[in-house]
């Protein structure tokens, strides 16, 4: 298994190293170049020129490449132009932010998808069976920005029962030393700001749940309806199996290996998910500040994101492929 | 076979190699359309694609202001901006600029289609060519354009999209181009994938023994019949790319004026008046969802009709 994992970190190198070319290239092909992009259009031809010489975009692009990849090598993501902070100091006060929300949303769109799949394959035919395809069709095709504007009229503005932005209310004043809101509120004994925290969590969280909550839906669906189909289930059933060990051992676990899959590659669009719902929220994680850095073209961030997105993809994918094995024994990680 | 008879009435949709046709008489496509036809999920698609394509081509006639046009600027207060049918003349109200809500609904239809067509379009082209190369050269070819192919695919396409349009700068050119080169990777696997799994096909074999040459056999042999999922995810990938250029859009970029009629703009500006006129955010909202859903249907559809295991019944 160690090996099997060291060889895809060894494969997911290359394409990270292709990465990093093109976003080099990319930041030197911005109109103006990287002294303009830094300074502003207005900037006078001696800033410009300091700049150059300051951040070495004069030297010869080969040379400016090891430089850039040397020190991202060594965790140096940058400086955020907007802010004046390091690029990887500003993503780790913020991550914990989307992590949180990330969380709340998989939950939601796990703990829902993956019953209401099952019940509606049990009951095929039936009433759950096509409230759930219309529902999850629906789900897929709603975009969630206007998910989490309709949520946010409704829950906060015309009934306000839950927060409509923010992490958490200010005046609250709680501690924080890991950033992750609810968790510094449980381990302070701070238990109203660990709610607070919490409330303020659940309308970004139901948004940015609901389309993978579809497609979980859909392919739990499809796949238990494939499973209990098979041959293995009707030799258990002729065996004289208990039903509940049929469907909890026998259809469940074999069907559960193409969700694991769907849910794993729901993470990248929970990810594009949450710079809408963190801009729609006002909430303030690693998403809203990737839109504050488009705004502002803040390349540094830009760029330090998009290494750090894939790396964080590419981890995910691995760690998917993993448990499949535990799933099912019989798929060995290749 | 076939060749003998006369061209059927409407057989426009006839395919283009006659490998394609089957045993019965009738090609893939057309059988694909005919059981198109009898769907009533298909159907409701294409009504609902039909409606937002006129309304996008009859915008200059059906909207009764330009797309950019503030006729009510007097009417608009900083706390009030009137509702549907609240003042005469603007049915569906105003927004925040003073802009005719129904006008710039119908205006965003012209603007999300254009996109969501152009754009992947774009990537369509874009992903055939890789994915012929890749599929027909096979070798090194195919190892180097599935690798950066693999690049591209490690960042979520939305963010691809997005840091692409920020590169590109200010103007509604750079969302379609940022959307169709995000949409590159998924045509190219697809179309590769689809070709591998051609290859080894008896008409291949058949062409190769005739001594056909490899661009012949790739480009018209290989290549029609690769065609289905290829099809089947352009269908699909139209509602991405309204709802895409939507998001776009609402993050800021794509330039153009701030009153621009464009779904994805309005819901940006619509964020603020949120609890005094939630009108503005939830028409073009439904809009770009109404019109992702048909394309949805549409692709579902296809995808059953033009499925094997589907097909015999």
């Amino acid at each position: 298994m160690l090996r099997v994992i060291g060889k895809r970190i060894a494969l997911l190198i290359p394409t990270l190293f292709g990465l990093s070319v093109l976003l080099f290239l990319w930041v030197r092909s911005l109109p103006g170049g990287p002294a303009t992009a830094l300074l502003g259009e207005k900037a006078t031809p001696e800033a410009v020129a300091r700049v150059n010489e300051l951040y070495g975009f004069d030297r010869p692009l080969l040379t400016q490449y090891f430089t850039y990849i040397g020190k991202l090598l060594q965790g140096d993501f940058g400086v955020s132009i907007n802010t004046g902070r390091p690029v990887l100091e500003e993503f780790a006060t913020r991550f914990p932010a989307t992590v949180e929300l990330t969380i709340v949303a998989l939950i939601f769109a796990i703990g829902i998808g993956v019953p209401l799949g099952y019940a509606a394959a049990r009951h095929y035919g039936r009433f759950v069976d096509h409230s759930s395809v219309v529902l999850s069709l629906i789900g897929i095709t709603v975009p969630v920005f206007f998910l989490a504007f309709i949520f946010k009229y409704l829950f906060a503005i015309q009934w306000s029962l839950l927060p409509p932005d923010g992490r958490q209310n200010p005046r609250i004043n709680a501690t924080h030393f890991t950033d992750f809101y609810v968790l510094d509120g449980l381990l302070t004994g701070e238990w109203d700001a660990a709610w607070d925290a919490f409330l303020h969590l659940i309308l970004p969280g139901l948004a940015l749940g609901t389309i993978p909550l579809a497609i979980i839906v859909r392919i739990t669906r499809a796949s238990v309806l494939e499973t209990q189909n098979a041959d293995y289930v009707r030799t258990a059933r002729a065996k004289g199996l208990m039903e509940r060990t049929i469907r909890s051992r026998f259809i469940l676990r074999n069907a559960m290996l193409p969700v694991v899959t769907t849910i794993g590659l729901q993470l990248g669009l929970l990810i594009s998910g949450a710079v809408l719902t963190e801009t729609v929220f006002a909430f303030n994680g690693i998403g809203r500040f990737l839109r504050d850095a488009i705004f502002g073209l803040d390349y540094p961030v830009l760029q330090g994101f998009i290494i750090f997105i894939a790396i964080l993809y590419a981890i995910i994918n691995l760690l998917v492929d993993i448990s499949y094995s535990i799933i099912d024994p019989r798929v060995r990680v290749q | 076979m076939s060749a003998i008879l006369p061209p059927a009435v409407g057989g426009s949709a006839a395919p283009t190699d006659p490998a394609i046709e089957t045993g019965g008489g009738t090609g893939l496509w057309k059988d694909a359309f005919l059981r198109l036809r009898r769907n009533p999920q298909a159907i409701a698609g294409a009504v609902i694609i039909g409606l937002f394509l006129l309304v996008a081509l009859l915008a200059p006639i059906l909207a009764p202001y330009g797309g950019n046009e503030l006729p009510g600027r007097t009417e608009i207060t900083p706390t009030t901006i009137p509702g549907p049918g609240e003042i005469g003349g603007y049915p569906l109200g105003l927004d925040r600029f003073g802009g005719d809500l129904l006008s710039k609904l119908i205006w965003g239809a012209q603007a999300s289609l254009l996109i969501g067509v152009v754009s992947t379009a774009l990537g369509l082209a874009g992903g055939m060519l890789l994915g012929v190369l890749a599929g027909g050269f096979g070798g090194w070819v195919d190892n180097v354009i599935m690798r950066f192919v693999d690049i591209l695919l490690s960042v979520p396409n939305l963010l691809l999209a997005v840091s692409i349009a920020a590169i590109l700068g200010q103007s509604p050119y750079a969302i379609m181009i940022a959307i169709g080169v995000s949409q590159i990777p998924i045509f190219a696997r697809l179309l590769r994938s689809s070709m591998l799994s051609q290859r080894g096909s008896d008409y291949i074999l058949a062409a190769q023994t005739l001594g056909l040459s490899r661009g012949t056999i790739t480009m018209s042999h290989l290549l029609p019949n690769s065609m289905g999922p290829v099809i089947v995810q352009a269908t699909l990938t139209l509602a991405t790319a309204v709802i895409d250029a939507a998001a776009l859009s609402f993050l800021g970029l794509g330039g153009g004026l701030p009153q621009a009629a464009e779904w994805g703009r309005m819901l940006t500006y619509a964020q603020a008046e949120l609890s005094i006129a939630p009108q503005l955010a939830f028409l073009p909202g439904a809009c770009i969802a109404i019109t992702a859903l048909g394309f949805t249907l549409l692709g579902e559809s296809l995808r059953e009709a033009l499925d094997p295991k589907t097909r015999q019944k």
